[in-house]
């Protein structure tokens, strides 16, 4: 449930659904964010789900902040919203010259890289949200054990595929991007697809992914 | 509108391409949620101007370009142009070279140039012809978003020989101008954000008291600033959350960037202000160096300044002659 809804500058309503971080917050969010992108309203910009939050982004010549927060209180969410959960299974491989924080993530966590790794491909991933750019999936929940800072400082130029690790939660680098995550490996899967307009992401929110560790052959056989 | 059918194909070869130049219109919308910004023109007031000038439609799309603009040599029947901002260009034909003024419609024959040297005071310029450039749509806009190769050119700016081709031109054009030097701001007006109690009281009265300067890395993503550090005391991170055109982010260094057109649409800064919507356009002309001074406002006085903007818009649409 909302919380409260304030707002961010002139022109967005910013919903907040409290500071927790668990998917039965975030699947409320994302419940929220179909709901209100079914009614389509006019003059509704963007509407940006995260963990906990949900952005909705206005065009300041149809609505103002008091009269788009009323109605937005109003929205009755269908209890019966039933949201796609896809499985998605994504290759990984975990060579040297890909895993390129392994050895700052063995010191960290004070564990070898081959028990970093079977603890990382042990489970499945809750997507929480995509963004920051197109296609990035925002995956959760990793061990306790697993989690670490960001880098200090962020690489520049992170890898497009580089699958990496901080706090809770996992990624995907869908482009070559700056970033600060801590890269463990890469994927050849491509998971944004500008070329399918109506279905561009690979992941979407709620889905669960599977990922599973491959050859350097392997991911050469894939990429081709 | 009178439109000619063209025996011959009518296009811009590209012979210098500029530094930063790009197709735009007002961008896409609603795709926030899988990570694409709007992106669109930064200056929405420019391009607005220079549609109306050239009598195409509202959302045509345009050439923006950002310090240096390109280089083109024209090919095929008479077409008009006109270029927005503050820039200096020269056009260049058989009878020799001829120093050009924005908001001013310019006839090109089949072999004349035009040579955009630079953006004075300001960063970005647009230009557009009494036609439409024939280019694809993605999303619903033709606006190209460099950083996920999203839109014509493969999502890739400008590039040297690239030919650009002009279609529906427009034959009943008649030549319009308009007397317009453009504006240039002092301060930048904001709305406190959603955690400006993350920094310390000396910090959040710094902010609105002292200068910051707008550095070179500055693009169509964001604006980074230079001045007195932010103080954080609560975190110098947040649950990554979505962001909006204006939000001013404070980084871990303690330096304010500004989300510009192109940014990531999920940040985890602490957001101190948010920049409002009718100081938008005027923020993105300000070049590396400038001083820029935050204003307090609040939203309902926001709200009327963007009226009180768009009002003016349409008073200079309804002064061109």
């Amino acid at each position: 449930m909302i919380k409260n809804i304030l707002n961010l500058g002139d022109a967005a309503l910013y919903c907040d659904f409290g500071n927790e971080v668990n998917q039965e917050v975030n699947s409320s969010v994302i419940k929220y964010f179909y709901n209100i992108k079914e009614l389509n309203i006019e003059g509704i910009t963007n509407l940006t789900p995260s963990y906990n939050k949900l952005i909705i982004s206005y065009d300041l010549n149809f609505h103002s902040f008091v009269s788009l927060k009323k109605k937005i209180e109003k929205i009755e969410i269908k209890k019966n919203t039933i949201l796609e959960k896809n499985i998605i299974e994504i290759p990984v491989c975990c060579e040297n010259k890909f895993a390129l924080d392994i050895e700052r993530i063995e010191n960290k966590l004070k564990l070898k890289a081959e028990i970093i790794l079977e603890k990382f491909f042990s489970k499945n991933y809750f997507c929480y949200m995509t963004g920051f750019v197109a296609g990035m999936p925002f995956l959760g929940d990793l061990n306790q054990e697993m989690r670490l800072k960001r880098l200090e400082t962020p690489r520049v130029k992170v890898p497009k595929g580089s699958v990496g690790i901080t706090e809770q939660f996992c990624n995907i680098y869908s482009f070559e991007t700056p970033g600060g995550w801590n890269i463990l490996g890469n994927t050849p899967q491509n998971i944004f697809d500008t070329s399918n307009q109506s279905r561009p992401n690979l992941i979407n929110p709620g889905d669960t992914i599977k990922f599973y560790r491959i050859t350097l052959d392997e991911y050469n056989e894939i990429k081709k | 509108m009178n439109i000619m059918k063209s025996k011959n194909k009518n296009f811009f070869k590209v012979l210098r391409s500029g530094i930063n130049t790009t197709y735009q219109d007002l961008g896409r919308d609603n795709l926030y949620h899988i990570g694409i910004p709007f992106s669109g023109v930064m200056d929405k007031r420019n391009f607005q101007l220079l549609n109306s000038i050239l009598q195409n439609n509202y959302n045509s799309p345009v050439i923006e370009f950002a310090y240096q603009g390109p280089h083109l040599k024209y090919f095929g029947d008479e077409i008009f142009f006109c270029i927005s901002g503050n820039v200096s260009f020269k056009i260049i034909t058989k009878e020799g070279s001829i120093d050009g003024n924005c908001y001013q419609c310019y006839s090109l024959k089949n072999g004349d140039e035009i040579d955009i040297q630079s953006t004075n005071k300001s960063v970005y310029g647009y230009l557009s012809v009494n036609g439409t450039f024939d280019i694809d749509y993605y999303w619903g806009s033709c606006s190209i978003n460099t950083q996920a190769n999203i839109g014509p050119n493969n999502g890739k700016k400008f590039f040297n020989d690239l030919e650009i081709e002009i279609i529906n031109i427009n034959n009943s054009f008649n030549k319009r101008k308009l007397d317009y030097l453009g504006g240039t701001i002092q301060h930048i007006r904001v709305i406190k954000g959603t955690n400006f109690h993350y920094f310390s009281n000396s910090s959040k009265s710094k902010f609105f008291k002292e200068n910051f300067k707008v550095t070179k890395l500055s693009d169509r993503m964001g604006m980074r600033l230079d001045g007195p550090k932010i103080e954080n005391i609560i975190d110098p991170n947040i649950k990554s959350e979505g962001l909006v055109k204006g939000v001013i982010q404070i980084t871990s260094d303690g330096d304010p960037i500004i989300m510009l057109s192109d940014h990531g649409t999920i940040g985890g800064y602490p957001k101190i202000a948010t920049v409002i919507s009718a100081d938008y356009d005027r923020l993105v002309q300000l070049t590396p160096g400038s001083n820029i001074k935050f204003k307090d406002v609040s939203l309902e006085d926001a709200e009327t300044l963007y009226k009180l903007y768009n009002m003016e818009t349409d008073n200079l649409i309804s002064q061109i002659k």
